[in-house]
């Protein structure tokens, strides 16, 4: 058992004080963030980019960790408390748990989700753990030519399958293409698209890109929608569930963890479609059992896709650890961080840098348990957070996103591209274009131009050398049937969206990235 | 009598101690005065959360209250910049005889950062205004 002695290594650098106290301060964050609606740990962990760089790699990891778990369990306490799912992936966590807050069990509804939460993800980390370095050693033999087919399958089903219009979609993933390309050529020298500015040509600081969509075009949003009428909390004592809640628990929770881990750790990511089967799954099994509560607040309901959820959040550190491919936006964000360190994310980051992998994957399992020690207790005041007016928080984020933004390369003119992107920010906000492809687009883009030129480089130009590995041919054939099987099951069977549109699903009037 | 003689009470309400008590109040003077209540129900609506903006629920009792009263009632809400603001429109719109409020207790430093509604309300009414604190 190789992993388990690195992992306990892991620990090791994980129990010291100091690594403790990022790890708190990350699970608060995170909480923080995800449980206020519009901005996430994408948000986060890019308004402290700036700030992590003059930490060492293996606390600012930790801390990143933290973020990015307590992220995903702050999103679920506003579903269940007020029917708002600031992400897709708490939809189906809102359809049961705001019924259940409703018929006056909220307490429970958070309960099974904090424990389903920390269940999913511990068992999910332990997948990571025992997969990822099987599949880095895998990984490291494969060539340019894969690698490149590889971050192409994560950009198609990241923009095609995930979201709900392939055409936004892809808008999105150039645009962020076309951000990744300004600057000097790499293998050339020559600039591109600087428009004859010297500072352009320093390429854009992802640091700069990413607040200013995450931070600055969300604030910018806010603003244009400032007031809207409030809504009211359902008030909450501490959370806790009795024996027939637990008995009715275990089981989805395990269920969800299994749909959930393989969703995630695919490079297509994404937590909508292994929530959505968790929730159908339960469903299905309560009408069995003749004990149907769905419609009414069914625990099951929350448990399971609860831990889809997270299950899913675990899995996507599978194809990032391995094979360096982020397929949500705070991983995506939490490769940049990588970068700035001047680590080179791909197969080789599991034997270059075994203590930051490692005390990450502890983390993980550090931050977890955190966060159900501190969340139990503390719902209460998660749910107050909600009153802060909205003037008052974004004043702060703008200010850090714009004391970020300068700090990352001292200079003014960060600032006039971080009001542009925000404006760019602000408009894809506007016309329903995700986010996620963009800042995919950025930061996959160069990764990927690299192994493009690598493999053209290889076969001497000829494009023929793209598919010249039988692996990077099975990934274009699943790239081919990812983007056709959509249009051919429409012909089939109804638009899936008329299945997914079940009654009292609650409107989403913002959307929220990972 | 004609509409412009009635004597019209402007109360704040919100589904709270503090506008239970301002409600009440007003109701007793509109049957001393056999006047008309329009109660205002106001929010800034820039956080997600504000308990003090009745929901459905909510408006619906009050609404049931108001008409055991027999009185003629008016409710209204509103969302904007300044919730006193929102009330001292309603007044002057309605030409209001008097405004009733609920007060809050709030230390000097709590109304330095909140700012006070009743405040607003007292220093800009152009009519009397009552303010009346819940029973402890």
């Amino acid at each position: 058992m190789d992993n388990l002695t690195l992992l306990a290594d892991g620990f090791g650098a994980v129990l010291t004080p100091e690594n403790l106290l990022f790890c708190a301060i990350g699970v608060l964050l995170g909480t923080f963030v995800g449980v206020l609606p519009g901005i996430g740990p994408a948000m986060a962990v890019a308004l402290l980019l700036p700030v992590t760089f003059g930490m060492d790699p293996v606390p600012a990891f930790i801390m990143f960790a933290g973020i990015y778990y307590g992220g995903m369990y702050g999103g679920s306490t506003t579903s269940i408390l007020l029917n708002t799912p600031g992400e897709s992936a708490s939809v189906m966590t809102a359809l049961e748990g705001n019924l259940m807050a409703r018929a006056g069990r909220a307490a429970q509804a958070l309960a099974t989700a904090a424990i389903g939460s920390f269940i999913a993800g511990t068992i999910g980390t332990m997948l990571v753990v025992f997969f990822a370095p099987a599949l880095a050693s895998v990984a490291v033999q494969i060539g340019a030519p894969t690698y490149f087919a590889l971050m192409v399958l994560a950009m198609i089903m990241v923009t095609s399958v995930l979201g709900g219009s392939p055409l936004r979609g892809f808008i999105a993933l150039f645009l962020g293409l076309t951000i990744g390309l300004v600057g000097l050529d790499l293998n050339t020298g020559q600039p591109r698209l600087s428009f004859d500015q010297p500072l352009l040509a320093d390429r854009i600081d992802v640091v700069v890109v990413a607040v200013g969509i995450f931070a600055l075009g969300e604030a910018l949003w806010v603003a244009a929608h400032l007031r809207r009428s409030p809504l009211h909390v359902i008030p909450v004592g501490r959370p806790w569930m009795d024996r027939t809640d637990l008995r009715r628990s275990w089981g989805p929770w395990l269920r969800g963890t299994a749909y959930g881990f393989p969703f995630g750790a695919l490079p297509a990511g994404g937590a909508e479609i292994p929530t959505f089967l968790s929730y159908l799954t339960e469903k299905r099994i309560a009408k069995r059992k003749g004990v149907d509560e769905f419609g009414k607040g069914a625990i099951e309901g929350v448990a399971g896709p609860e831990a889809a959820n997270n299950a899913s959040a675990a899995g996507t550190f599978v194809p990032l650890l391995a094979l360096g491919l982020p397929v949500t936006a705070t991983s995506a964000v939490m490769l940049a961080a990588l970068q700035g360190y001047g680590i080179e994310p791909g197969p080789g980051l599991m034997t270059d840098q075994p203590e930051l992998v490692w005390a990450l994957l502890a983390s993980l399992l550090v931050g977890n348990a955190l966060l159900l020690v501190l969340n139990l207790p503390l719902a209460p005041v998660w749910a107050k957070l909600l009153r802060i007016p909205r003037p008052q928080l974004y004043a702060g984020i703008l200010f850090f996103a714009a004391l970020g933004a300068y700090a990352a390369n001292l200079q003014a003119f960060d600032l006039f591209l971080l009001v542009l992107l925000g404006l760019l920010g602000l408009a894809m906000r506007r016309f329903g274009l995700p986010v996620l492809p963009l800042i995919l687009g950025v930061i996959l883009g160069p990764l990927m131009e690299f192994r493009l030129r690598e493999a053209m480089a290889i076969s001497g130009g000829d494009v023929a050398g793209l598919w010249s590995e039988p692996l990077a041919v099975v990934v274009y054939v699943v790239v081919a049937i990812a983007v056709t099987a959509p249009f051919v099951f429409r012909r089939v069977r109804p638009a899936p969206s008329a299945v997914l549109e079940e009654p009292g699903t609650p409107a989403q009037d913002q959307e929220k990235v990972r | 009598m004609s509409e412009q003689a009635v004597t019209t009470i402007v109360v704040g309400w919100s589904p709270d101690d503090f506008g239970e008590a301002a409600l009440s109040r007003a109701v007793e003077e509109a049957r001393l005065r056999s006047g008309r209540v329009v109660v205002v129900n106001a929010t800034r609506g820039d956080a997600l959360v504000d308990d003090r903006y009745a929901d459905e629920e909510q408006l619906a009792r009050l609404t049931a209250d108001l008409a055991d009263t027999g009185l003629e009632v008016d409710v209204r809400r509103s969302m904007g910049g300044d919730v006193g603001d929102q009330v001292l429109d309603v007044a002057a719109d309605v030409s209001a005889d008097l405004v009733v409020i609920g007060l809050r207790r709030r230390s000097p430093v709590g109304k330095l950062l909140m700012g006070s509604v009743a405040q607003r309300i007292l220093l800009g009414a152009d009519c009397a205004v009552l303010a009346v604190k819940p029973p402890h």
